[in-house]
């Protein structure tokens, strides 16, 4: 079947198994291996990615079933050389060890940063709930959350002037 | 004007991981993501039955589907004499069956194929014909007269008995324990858990049919030792085999052995001569490798009438598995678990351990622990707790009573070992005033007084790790040396190459640190290189916290090295004499003329410019360090409970870690381990199990059914420390990767226990699920 989808901001197109799971054609067709296997049964959240802008776990799901979709992974996050703030919180934090389960972590504390620009702890720990890490014990993945929500207020604090002389210009 | 000052990165600095970048933008190297051209991929069949012979294999239909190129069975293994091979205990293992299958999981035969998928199908088209046997599931099943011989095919094996072992002094023991004026006794169960680490096990096995030479990349956090036994049990030379362990996803222990899909994809690989790939899933991680504990204890502590101790005695029946594969020194068979006299001055103590075979995966691997030392420190520090509300003391005053004095150190435990430095009560005594302990006693009295369940527990464990000296610890022979290789380039920058393999633990940050500290280059500047046999000088590799006591030593001992060579260089650039010199970090200056000084660099590119007469190009060493003893590390964890008497809910209050793991290299990267091994003992306490039913079915074998803390259960940690360096260390340094996965248990279930003692309930089994706690109460006539 074929199965077309934006990834990264890519359009990537293929034919493939009906039965092939996102998971294998992102990592095997695609090669992009930041995504990554944990568990098989959707529950330790390794394989996260967000399909238009809303985590999913791409092992419990076909690939087919994400054609005309737009998928970003953890190779999607940065903009160049400018790391995502999520990216930078975790660094920041030690938010990672082995960083194997890093990639969903960041994509799911991206998209909660979308939607509520400045959570809560228990906001965050309910977010990343069906994200298992060995390494860490949470506690330092909450304050790399918390970093990038900082981190992504003063970015856009420092981005408004800019923005309001535009607008200013327009009006 | 802000100007920013680079961190040097020395020891005591909590700088930011040097390994992050690549993880961070998803360019992390794990054993998945290794691909290699005209790769082939290997998929497992495996036993459904705990016990059964096999009659016959039909893998013609396997055979027939597209893209197979080879089904791998026990025959095929045996005719090239690799259907069996050497456990890490000295036993044999199965690779593949050919008579029996001993363990639900085991592997029973293998298809390579063009594609996972295609070998994925093909597994389940062979066809075996099973004659199912009885079942046995504990030591005291495997014990019965009549059982049946699980090891039937292994000559002189009459039983399911694996070994008998001792500790201490029996006689001492026995009479310390006539005088006793108060016995208070524990049989606990210490279940079977996995490591779980988030990424499985797997291997990419690459033969080269031109050169015969083997390369495997492996999930492997003993790259040399694994080489080793490949090398034994292949026959093939060392310098023949390259094995290349990747960024590695977790590993906890479960990491440390040889499986047998790293055989059959190596021996597929020959025989088809392309690459060939396997990595296990979720169900065979947790059904066929490693597993961890799974003791049975009894352990009984004699007391005088102040509640002093005098003796301890143990025993206990260890559950073994299928095959005795246990990862541990050779000489002791229960792992080091008679550190079980933890942090108290016992004058006395014995123990003894007995191992059986039953039909369960092989492995005891150490979880996250210094082999065994976790189920040591479980009981004593459980035994403490029961029998200081036997007694009607205090849980705090009765470990001070015991504790170990500080100024007793060095100290000859009751079993053999000699500590080597420790405060234990300055650890707790902390802890108690982080935690609050005196207005948390008035609290749990009140609540009390209304019916509230609400419970304080303590550990204050002490560990043993860092195995080890080379007389004593050995694996397969191998003594427990570890290696650091330094080579400083003529700009300057270096290269360290170590032994050991780092999971996530943060060494290529760590050791360079240990070279800026004592070499002077800033921590940017020293590249950490590990995991490659062919480019890393040898060394037994990353478990039982020996990372930073054996290679982290090592580091430190060939950086000083090469700073006497510096110094010798240093004089001849200053045209002084070298006992003139003094060394600050990253300098060499003459004393009372501080500016006269060369930089470490200034030597490094004088190694290579401008050498005095006679002496040796290059600015590069390496070290074999044999640590003169085990390093013990320590500390005080306190939890705190509510427990809900309707439903038997355990909440987690708070918990308070006081570690003491000597001289902290990078803090912020301790607290980091701290972290994760306390998650890692609340989920052994409270949910992690791998149990079996009465026909051997593993339930526990995945991630619905074995349950892995989450951020929404897991408790939030307060971390705090005491500095007590190892005497004989480097450094002064301990080791710290472990110590909360050893403490934490016994902290989290004796404060379950603290709640529940006005009941009289002395012992409920981990994982202390609340449906456990609910029958205890009702057992007891709680009723609401």
């Amino acid at each position: 079947m074929q199965v077309s989808v934006r990834i990264n901001g890519q359009q990537q197109a293929a034919d493939v198994e009906p039965r092939l799971l996102l998971v294998d054609f992102i990592r095997d067709q695609l090669r992009l291996t930041g995504t990554h296997v944990g568990c098989d049964t959707s529950s330790c959240g390794a394989c996260t990615v967000l399909l238009d802008g809303e985590p999913v776990k791409s092992c419990t799901m076909l690939a087919v079933q994400a054609d005309g979709r737009e998928l970003t992974t953890v190779e999607g996050l940065a903009k160049g050389a400018e790391l995502d703030p999520v990216q930078v919180g975790f660094h920041e934090e030690h938010g990672l060890q082995c960083g194997f389960c890093t990639p969903g972590m960041m994509l799911v504390g991206k998209a909660l940063l979308e939607r509520n620009p400045d959570p809560t702890e228990d906001e965050i720990r309910w977010a990343i709930s069906g994200n298992i890490c060995r390494c860490t014990g949470y506690v330092n993945i909450v304050k790399s959350i918390r970093h990038a929500a900082r981190l992504q207020a003063e970015r856009a604090t420092a981005e408004a002037p800019v923005a309001a002389a535009v607008s200013g210009g327009e009006s | 004007m802000s100007v920013e000052v680079k961190p040097h990165g020395g020891i005591g600095e909590s700088i930011k991981r040097k390994e992050d970048g690549r993880f961070l933008v998803g360019r992390g190297n794990y054993l998945d993501d290794v691909s290699l051209p005209g790769m082939l991929h290997m998929a497992i069949l495996r036993s459904p039955h705990a016990h059964a012979r096999i009659r016959s294999i039909d893998s013609a239909a396997a055979s027939a589907v597209p893209g197979v190129v080879a089904v791998v069975t026990g025959e095929l293994m045996a005719q090239h004499n690799l259907a069996w091979m050497p456990t890490l205990s000295g036993d044999t293992q199965a690779v593949l069956a050919t008579d029996k299958v001993r363990f639900q999981g085991q592997e029973v035969a293998a298809v390579v194929a063009e594609s996972k998928y295609a070998a994925e199908d093909a597994v389940g088209l062979i066809q075996v014909d099973y004659e199912v046997l009885p079942a046995i599931t504990s030591p005291q099943q495997a014990s019965e007269p009549d059982a049946v011989v699980i090891r039937d095919e292994k000559e002189g094996q009459k039983d399911n008995h694996i070994y008998h072992w001792e500790a201490g002094d029996k006689a001492a023991t026995d009479a310390a324990f006539a005088r006793a004026h108060r016995v208070v006794t524990l049989t606990t169960h210490y279940p079977r858990s996995h490591p779980a680490p988030l990424e499985t096990c797997g291997i990419v096995a690459d033969v080269n049919p031109a050169t015969g030479k083997a390369t495997l990349y492996m999930t492997s956090q003993a790259p040399h030792a694994i080489r080793t036994v490949f090398a034994l049990v292949a026959g093939l030379p060392e310098h023949q085999i390259r094995v290349i362990a990747p960024d590695i996803g977790g590993g906890f222990g479960n990491k440390v052995p040889v499986y047998p899909g790293y055989v059959v994809a190596t021996a597929a690989s020959l025989l088809l001569g392309r690459p060939v790939k396997w990595v296990e899933d979720r169900n065979e991680n947790l059904i066929s490798t490693g597993f961890a504990r799974d003791f049975h204890m009894t352990g009984e502590l004699a007391l005088d009438s102040e509640g002093r101790m005098l003796a301890l005695r143990v025993h206990l029946d260890s559950d073994n598995g299928a095959f005795f594969a246990d990862a541990q020194p050779s000489k002791f068979k229960a792992g080091l678990f008679h550190i079980v006299t933890g942090s108290y001055d016992t004058p006395a103590a014995h123990v003894t351990a007995d191992g059986f075979y039953t039909n369960k995966a092989p492995g005891g691997v150490a979880y996250r622990c210094s082999f065994r030392v976790t189920e040591a420190s479980y009981l004593i520090e459980r035994l403490v707790t029961n029998a200081a509300i036997e007694m009607g003391m205090d849980q705090a005053e009765m470990r001070l009573k015991n504790f170990i004095p500080a100024s007793a150190f060095p100290y000859r435990s009751a079993t053999g070992w000699d500590y080597d430095s420790g405060d234990y009560a300055s650890a707790m005594n902390l802890a108690l005033e982080k935690v609050a302990y005196s207005e948390l006693r008035r609290e749990q009295a009140e609540r009390r007084a209304r019916g509230e369940l609400m419970g304080i527990g303590l550990a204050s464990f002490t560990e043993v790790v860092g195995a080890g000296h080379g007389k004593d610890f050995d694996i397969l022979g191998l003594r427990m040396f570890d290696s650091a290789e330094l080579r400083v380039h003529p700009t300057g920058k270096a290269v360290l190459k170590l032994g050991v393999k780092t999971q996530g633990q943060g060494h290529e940050t760590t050791f360079a640190q240990i070279v800026a500290e004592e070499l002077g280059i800033p921590a940017a500047d020293v590249e950490v290189q590990h995991g490659d046999t062919d480019h890393t000088p040898y060394g037994l590799g990353t478990y039982a916290s020996r990372s930073t006591p054996v290679a982290g030593a090592a580091t430190a001992v060939v950086a000083r090295k090469l700073r006497d060579k510096a110094r010798a260089l240093a004089a001849h650039l200053l045209e002084a004499s070298e006992d003139d010199l003094e060394w600050e970090r990253g300098r060499f200056f003459v004393r009372g003329s501080p500016d006269r000084a060369k930089t470490i660099q200034d030597c490094a590119f004088a190694a290579y410019t401008n050498l005095p007469d006679g002496m040796e190009a290059g600015l590069e060493g390496v070290s074999y360090y044999d640590p003169p003893n085990m390093t013990f590390p320590f500390g005080t964890y306190a939890v705190v409970v509510d427990v809900d008497k309707g439903t038997g809910v355990v909440k987690v209050r708070k918990v308070v870690a006081v570690d003491d793991c000597g001289v902290r290299i990078n803090p912020m990267i301790v607290e980091g381990q701290i972290h994760g091994g306390l998650t890692e003992g609340f989920g052994i306490a409270f949910t992690e199990l791998i149990t079996f039913d009465s026909d051997g079915n593993c339930i526990g074998s995945n991630f619905m059914d074995y349950l892995l803390p989450t951020s929404w259960e897991t408790p939030r940690f307060e971390c705090f420390e005491t500095v007590t360096p190892s005497p004989h260390h480097p450094l002064g340094a301990k080791g710290v990767g472990e110590s909360a996965t050893v403490g934490s248990p016994a902290a989290y279930v004796n404060a379950v226990m603290d709640a529940l003692a006005p009941y009289g309930i002395t012992n409920i089994d981990m994982p202390v699920t609340s449906d456990k706690v609910w029958a205890a109460l009702r057992s007891k006539g709680v009723t609401e």
